[in-house]
């Protein structure tokens, strides 16, 4: 395995889809055992075990790009936090509950019509890839919208905690939309999704959502981005010496 | 998160397309569009069904160990209701 420095456009488009799917994989993967009650905590883990197994796909199509044998575990291991290219919203840390599930919400439903883009990528290991994602993501998409319409029609702290999580995570969301240089060049060879057309219809499906579950649509006066660039929020390095911890501590260990 | 608006319900699955649902255990949900996503998440992850039924187990009337005496007791002297009690005839051949 050479350095993980220097990535293809392709590959580096396939490692950024993996690490949003990975780093949002272990924060869900976080309530295992700290989830309010069983039957959920076992739903979160399902829902987590789907993006780490997304995740496994996009690394090893990378590393199959790059020929040299670079694997899924180079990828999520040998990595610090600056080549880390997930976006913000998917490594704040998991919150309270309402919090896990309005990111999960916004999500949910973004990667949905993403990954109906995708599937119809140029590029056939990726529109694969996206094709057996979408089928989790329509469960999933299920589940969170249920809990909005709970938590939102609820109590009134379930109520208050949910507007919380919305005003927390707002400012996170334009950056779902943003197209860089890569990434306009991958859509003009039929490769990448076009993130801007995703928006509209993102931005109707959730704030319609969140209406009817009483959420009052804060007003998008800041914006945070800079995960595509490696420039993250203090969380992602504690996930990272978590999630890493014992391949840096014994490289290669196995079992 | 309070779990007092939460039921006992009881999920039956269906293995294979043909085969009966049959009870794999309960589990607690807010109502029954959760206990179906809950019993998907909780019984079904090793490919164990094609169908999910669940009920409130408050719903399922139970017949109790007391009334055993009664109600299946006096089926053990009436081995006129099973076919083996029958002899055939030489004339019937092939049943």
């Amino acid at each position: 395995m050479s350095t993980l420095e220097t990535l293809s456009p392709l590959e580096n488009y396939a490692v950024r889809l993996g690490d949003d799917a990975l780093v949002l994989g272990h924060r869900l993967s976080e309530w295992t055992s700290n989830a309010p009650f069983l039957e959920e905590e076992l739903a979160l883990a399902n829902t987590a075990l789907d993006f780490i197994g997304r995740a496994r796909m996009f690394y090893t199509y990378a590393g199959q790009l790059r020929e040299d044998g670079t694997s899924e575990d180079d990828y999520a291991y040998q990595r610090d936090c600056r080549q880390y290219t997930n976006l913000l919203i998917y490594e704040l840390p998991r919150g309270d509950f309402a919090f896990t599930m309005a990111r999960q919400f916004m999500l949910d439903v973004f990667n949905l019509d993403f990954l109906k883009a995708l599937s119809e990528s140029k590029d056939e290991a990726l529109a694969a890839i996206a094709a057996k994602a979408i089928k989790e993501s329509t469960y999933h998409l299920r589940r969170s919208s249920e809990w909005i319409m709970r938590l939102g029609q609820g109590t009134e702290e379930s109520l208050e905690r949910l507007q919380h999580a919305v005003n927390e995570l707002w400012g996170f969301t334009p950056e779902l939309f943003a197209m860089d240089e890569l990434e306009s060049n991958l859509l003009h060879e039929g490769i990448a999704v076009d993130r801007v057309a995703v928006h509209d219809g993102w931005q109707s499906q959730v704030s319609t959502l969140l209406r009817k579950a009483g959420v009052t649509i804060p007003d998008t006066s800041w914006q945070v981005e800079g995960g595509r660039q490696g420039i993250h929020t203090e969380h992602l390095g504690h996930l990272l010496s978590d999630m890493q911890f014992v391949q840096r501590a014994y490289p290669g260990l196995q079992w | 998160m309070s779990e007092d608006n939460m039921h006992l319900y009881e999920v039956f699955i269906r293995s294979k397309r043909g085969l009966d649902h049959k009870h794999v255990g309960s589990l607690h949900a807010e109502d029954s569009e959760q206990a179906l996503e809950y019993a998907r998440d909780v019984y079904t992850r090793r490919n164990e069904g094609v169908s999910i039924w669940v009920v409130k187990s408050s719903d399922i009337s139970a017949s109790q160990e007391d009334d055993n005496e009664s109600f299946y007791d006096p089926m053990d002297d009436k081995p006129y209701r099973h076919a083996t009690h029958y002899v055939l005839p030489d004339s019937v051949n092939n049943m």
